[in-house]
């Protein structure tokens, strides 16, 4: 109990009880909203032993404010608490209006944000334009001078983006494979075509899944790492401080990631490759009988001279394009940890997304020129 | 009066460099207690060793009389409504508005109505001195005073009986750390807080402070504050038989 009321005719007389403490404060609240004012003309309070921090005192001002809109002035009995002045103190002068519209019925607000949305999406685009500009022109100029291009760098990043990724990419070039015999054998058995699941597992891997699944995995781990590592150090004034030394950000951050990358992706995916066509020809093995030297053969026959090269010539590409959108998501952090997060997210799922729709374009285009 | 927190044999050490060996620090109820030393000197590490966010390699630290290492999980979260802690670099949540990382203990710790909450968070948000519109800015908003007072506001959320700041005028010009001196000086008598403050500021130490700890060779000494100055520790006589400790010293001696 904390407040008590008693009435004798129009006269209601509260009587505060015990200390009333930030920590007690909801059952407070719960008390003084129960305490009924109709019928009384006059109030009295009575502060007694009970003491008030700050937030015992705002919530007895909060009823104080109740009682007068109810028409009454309420009178205390020996000193206002010193608490209660504090809070009066503190709120003297205009108590500020709140500002509750709703924002999705306007239809204004609805066409402003519209207009909003399309010059923010161009305004991006066009940093995307600009940011790439920039670096094109900053790794050229690194690839001129040894200096500005910081080769230690460069041997980090090729460590963790590529090193460190050979066990899962292997992995997953084996799984490709796994899942292209399984699938082979199954329908092209119908026909009796079960020597083109050979064909159909060296092509699928080498032209596109290879490269392709590579590129999905390096842009789930080193994309979003680039992301996060550049984006907390723009959080902590890093980048600022390269500026103000005079490094160019994009030459010590940017260039030397986008450049390890475009050594590495190739690699991974060669790696994958190697994997893929080492476990099709195990698969083929366990699930055709096939003996291994048939299946070396009927490799060598199933593919072009170009094959492999019109898988692999697509990595570099991958690789800026991952690397890109890491970076740029990562120096566009500014403010707070939750940009950092969404900045993450946002450059894998470009990543992907454009790693993707440049497979689509090269597919488009290899057609054209019939490789 | 009675010791609010005391802290016996706190001994810190990284591998083998030793930061505190046998400290000792007791805070009065009601008074502001400054602690000074040297970088390095492990007033961080004892601020977090209060705090519980570092064991101590061994000592104790009383608070209210009780020893934190023997409170129970549901105690020591009970405890730590009792006191407020500023960071260093204010450590305001970037994420949230002021408002929010006011609201953020306060909705932790307590059963409140909505209304409730915006409104004692404003009346923090105002307290410290913050115009009204800062209540909903991001902390990437804000200046640097600025962020001292909503991480002072936050620090108050809950009306602790103990306040911790760690560094609160440092990277401050002079005159808003004066106000931000003053601003202490206010809400310490009118909430009647206990202050334990890690600052470098020699204004913000003779202007605010009742007894000053210095920690020197991993152990605190601590007295009032004019008895301090006159301390024969060598570091102690470097620190405030400086320029501009003297002139400042002159000034509480004249008074």
């Amino acid at each position: 109990m904390f407040i008590t009321a008693r009435r004798s005719a129009d006269q209601l007389t509260l009587t505060l009880t015990g200390h009333w403490r930030a920590t007690e404060s909801g059952a407070i609240e719960a008390e003084l909203r129960a305490i009924d004012f109709s019928g009384a003309r006059q109030a009295r309070l009575a502060v007694g032993a009970s003491s008030l921090d700050l937030s015992g005192a705002w919530l007895l001002h909060d009823f104080l404010e109740r009682a007068r809109q109810a028409g009454l002035e309420p009178r205390f009995e020996g000193e206002t608490p010193s608490a209660l002045a504090l809070v009066e103190r503190t709120y003297s002068g205009e108590i500020p209006a709140r500002v509750t519209e709703s924002e999705w019925l306007d239809p204004e607000r609805a066409v402003a944000g519209l207009g909003r949305r399309a010059v923010s999406g161009w305004r991006s685009f066009a940093m995307g334009l600009e940011f790439a500009g920039r670096v094109l022109v900053a790794s050229l100029r690194a690839l001129v001078s040894g200096r500005r291009l910081r080769p230690t760098a460069i041997a980090r990043h090729v460590y963790d983006t590529g090193i460190t990724a050979i066990p899962i990419v292997s992995l997953v070039g084996f799984l490709i494979s796994v899942i292209l015999a399984y699938m082979g054998a199954e329908e092209l058995g119908k026909f009796g075509a079960d020597i083109f699941v050979v064909d159909l597992v060296t092509v699928g891997v080498l032209r596109e899944l290879g490269v392709l699944l590579t590129a999905i995995i390096v842009a789930g781990r080193s994309g979003s790492a680039f992301a996060a590592e550049i984006g907390a150090m723009q959080l902590n004034e890093e980048v600022d401080a390269l500026h103000a030394i005079g490094v160019d950000p994009i030459e010590a951050l940017v260039v030397p990631r986008i450049l390890a990358l475009l050594v590495v992706l190739p690699l991974l995916t060669i790696a994958a490759d190697i994997v893929g066509l080492v476990g099709g020809g195990l698969l083929c093995h366990a699930l055709l009988d096939m003996p291994m030297l048939q299946y070396v053969n009927r490799v060598q026959g199933a593919i072009a001279d170009t094959t492999f090269w019109v898988g692999l010539i697509k990595a570099p590409v991958f690789a800026a394009l991952i690397a890109g959108a890491g970076c740029a998501c990562g120096m566009r952090v500014r403010g707070s940890s939750r940009e950092l997060g969404r900045l993450t997210t946002k450059a894998v799922v470009v990543a992907i997304f454009s790693v993707i729709v440049a497979d689509a374009l090269f597919a488009v285009l290899f057609m054209k020129l019939d490789l | 009066m009675a010791a609010i927190l005391e802290v016996q044999g706190i001994v810190t050490r990284f591998g083998s460099q030793v930061v505190h060996d046998s400290l000792d620090m007791q805070v009065e109820q009601g008074e502001v207690f400054g602690i000074i030393g040297g970088s390095g000197a492990g007033k961080s590490v004892l601020l977090r060793t209060i705090l519980g966010l570092r064991r101590p390699d061994a000592g104790s630290v009383r608070f209210l009389g009780r020893n934190l290492a023997d409170l129970e999980p549901g105690e020591l979260y009970r405890l730590k409504a009792s006191y407020g802690v500023t960071f260093q670099e204010g450590a305001l949540f970037s994420a949230l508005t002021v408002q929010q990382n006011v609201q953020l203990p306060m909705i932790e710790h307590l059963e409140l109505s909505d209304r409730t909450l915006d409104e004692l968070a404003l009346l923090k948000v105002r307290l410290v001195g913050l115009p009204l519109d800062a209540g909903l800015k991001y902390p990437s908003q804000l200046s640097g005073g600025m962020i001292k007072r909503a991480a002072l506001a936050r620090a108050l959320a809950l009306d602790p009986v103990l306040l911790f700041l760690d560094e609160p005028t440092t990277g401050l010009d002079p005159i808003s750390a004066a106000a931000f001196d003053e601003l202490l000086i206010y809400l310490q008598r009118q909430l009647k807080l206990t202050v334990v403050m890690i600052t470098h500021d020699l204004d913000s130490i003779f202007r605010t402070c009742n007894r000053v700890g210095v920690i020197v060779d991993g152990r605190m000494i601590s007295d009032t504050l004019p008895g301090i100055v006159h301390d024969p520790h060598p570091w102690i006589q470097a620190y405030f038989g400086g320029e501009r400790a003297r002139a400042r010293a002159a000034g509480i001696h004249g008074a």
